[in-house]
């Protein structure tokens, strides 16, 4: 039998693959937790908040480097400490929450980039733009095992506060009256968000994180009759602008992260003149 | 005359006793105690600004009072139905949805509900295309399917004609027969809701009176309330000629003694 011989071009293809295979792979994880979760930000009229906390996810992953850290854990911490923050300014009343997240999202946003530049010659690995702008190619097969652990995780709890967290959205004195619990239902949700903005980092980065939240639960919002309907529609268009951008990113060779947010944007024009044509 | 409740202290299901209650250095509640007795149908009304809602929100448990307490039967089932309930446009909700919500429902109680307070036609449509008055019974639905013990309706009388009004009263009535529940109604005008009250709390900051209805209406800080509006309705038949004599007596003498908190209950007992 003669030896199989690889030539150069053969494992390109496999590498190839390979790569696009944890790309899409890592792509779908975010996609199936930013729908559903994003349905709530737009229920709640978060979007802010999520922009918000994406910036200070930045200083948050830096952290995490820097201590060696899970870049999840930095992201938390820091997305906790600014809930507190904001928390602790609203009560003061003498300005609305929109200015509010404003100041704290873009000092967030400052802090982390002075952090990135004073903490660049210790850490060569430190990538500012992928950081900004996500990075998926390079995602590794350790980092794909974390992620799913974490998609698991978001699910689970997901699914045992979906109908409070609905049930907030749709009038708070009721929700309490009802029993739901809802500084911690609130928290809780807080903190999963958190944990699946440090997780689209690496796929759309810390600017264009909000689009992934917000554009394809918008989108579906235009399809839905009831939360269920707009929950799993939002997984769906997520799921579509993940392998749209990633075949427009592969074909014309733009960067990932906004390509999936374009494909994102396109999908919702499309959506929106489906819904407004006459039948 | 009214007989404030001290003896039916143990039919009490909620009770709240000297609450205080004040926002922006402005007192809304003063020492304010009360009682809701099982499957009484109590209304609460009092002028705008009078502290209804604060009242309402803090009984509750939604507001905690800056002093006083709250004494609520073990593991009460409350349902509430707010003035206003706008949900928010970004949540697609069918009135179905909203009623799965608020405790483990199946769909057949969910139309028989709907049923019962004649709005099953409406259990597909979307609750942001709801009138005002539809709402309403939806809500009224949704408090139902949690076989409350206390069913708290915040002014659901306002916004209604007087046919509209007469109905919303013969469902309560309704409700309270069929669900044997008590009920808390708060309203800012007492003429219609008189028929089927049991007890009549007068709140202006401080409780004015509280009783049965016919006691409350001729009660002199009532009348010093809303006095004027009654002047002007037909529906008060008992009221008779040399009553309205003695009233006027009263409303000189007595509204000037009321200016203490409690005084007038006191007149009473």
């Amino acid at each position: 039998m003669p030896p199989v011989v690889l030539r150069h071009k053969d494992v390109l293809v496999i590498m190839i693959d390979q790569f696009i295979l944890y790309a899409l792979l890592a792509g779908l994880g975010i996609a199936i937790t930013a729908g559903p979760l994003g349905c709530v930000v737009v229920w709640r009229r978060m979007a802010y908040f999520g922009d918000t906390l994406a910036h200070a996810a930045l200083l948050g992953v830096v952290l995490s480097l820097a201590l060696q850290w899970l870049p999840v854990i930095g992201v938390v911490i820091t997305g906790l400490l600014l809930t507190v923050v904001l928390f602790w300014l609203e009560r003061k009343q003498e300005l609305s929450t929109d200015t509010l997240l404003g100041i704290l999202s873009h000092s967030a946003l400052a802090i982390g980039m002075i952090a990135i530049v004073l903490l660049q010659s210790k850490l060569p690995s430190l990538d500012v733009m992928a950081l900004l702008f996500g990075d998926i190619l390079a995602v590794t097969g350790q980092e794909l095992v974390v992620l799913y652990i974490g998609v698991v995780l978001v699910l689970l709890v997901y699914a045992r506060i979906w109908r409070d967290l609905v049930s907030l959205s749709s009038n708070e004195d009721l929700a309490r009256i009802d029993g739901v619990n809802v500084s911690a239902t609130r928290f809780v949700f807080m903190v999963l968000l958190a944990v699946v903005i440090a997780f689209a980092i690496k796929l759309v980065g810390v600017l264009l994180i909000t689009a992934m939240l917000i554009i394809p639960a918008a989108s579906a919002r235009l399809f839905s009759h009831s939360p269920q309907q707009m929950i799993l529609l939002s997984v769906v268009i997520a799921v579509l602008a993940v392998l749209g951008g990633l075949a427009m990113s592969l074909r014309w060779d733009l960067p990932t992260g906004p390509a999936i947010v374009l494909a994102a944007a396109i999908l919702f024009a499309a959506s929106r003149s489906i819904k407004s044509s006459p039948a | 005359m009214t007989v404030k409740a001290g003896t039916m202290m143990s039919d009490a299901i909620l009770s709240a006793d000297q609450l205080v209650f004040s926002r922006k250095g402005h007192r809304i509640l003063d020492k304010v105690s009360v009682q809701i007795r099982a499957s009484e149908i109590t209304t609460l009304i009092g002028p705008n600004g009078a502290g209804k809602t604060s009242l309402v929100r803090i009984l509750l448990g939604l507001d905690e009072p800056d002093a006083g307490s709250i004494h609520r039967l073990d593991d009460l089932r409350i349902a509430y139905v707010p003035q206003k309930v706008s949900v928010p446009q970004e949540l697609p909700m069918r009135v179905r949805d909203l009623l799965l919500l608020s405790r483990e429902v199946e769909y057949a109680q969910i139309s028989e509900v709907l049923k019962e307070l004649a709005v099953a036609h409406l259990e597909m449509k979307a609750v942001q295309q709801l009138s005002g008055g539809e709402l309403q019974r939806v809500l009224l639905a949704r408090a139902l399917l949690k076989q409350p013990q206390l069913l708290v309706l915040d002014e659901p009388a306002q916004g209604l004609d007087v046919m509209g009004q007469q109905a919303l009263y013969r469902t309560v009535a309704g409700i309270r027969e069929q669900h044997g529940c008590a009920v808390l109604m708060v309203s800012h005008d007492l003429h219609l809701v008189m028929a089927q009250t049991d007890n009549v709390i007068c709140l202006n900051s401080h409780v004015c009176c509280t009783g049965h209805p016919d006691d409350v209406s001729e009660h002199p800080e009532y009348i010093k309330l809303f006095g004027s509006a009654i002047d002007g309705l037909a529906v008060y038949s008992h009221h008779h000629d040399h009553e309205h004599d003695m009233h006027g007596n009263i409303i000189e003498s007595d509204a000037a003694g009321c200016t203490s908190t409690q005084g007038c209950t006191g007149h009473h007992d």
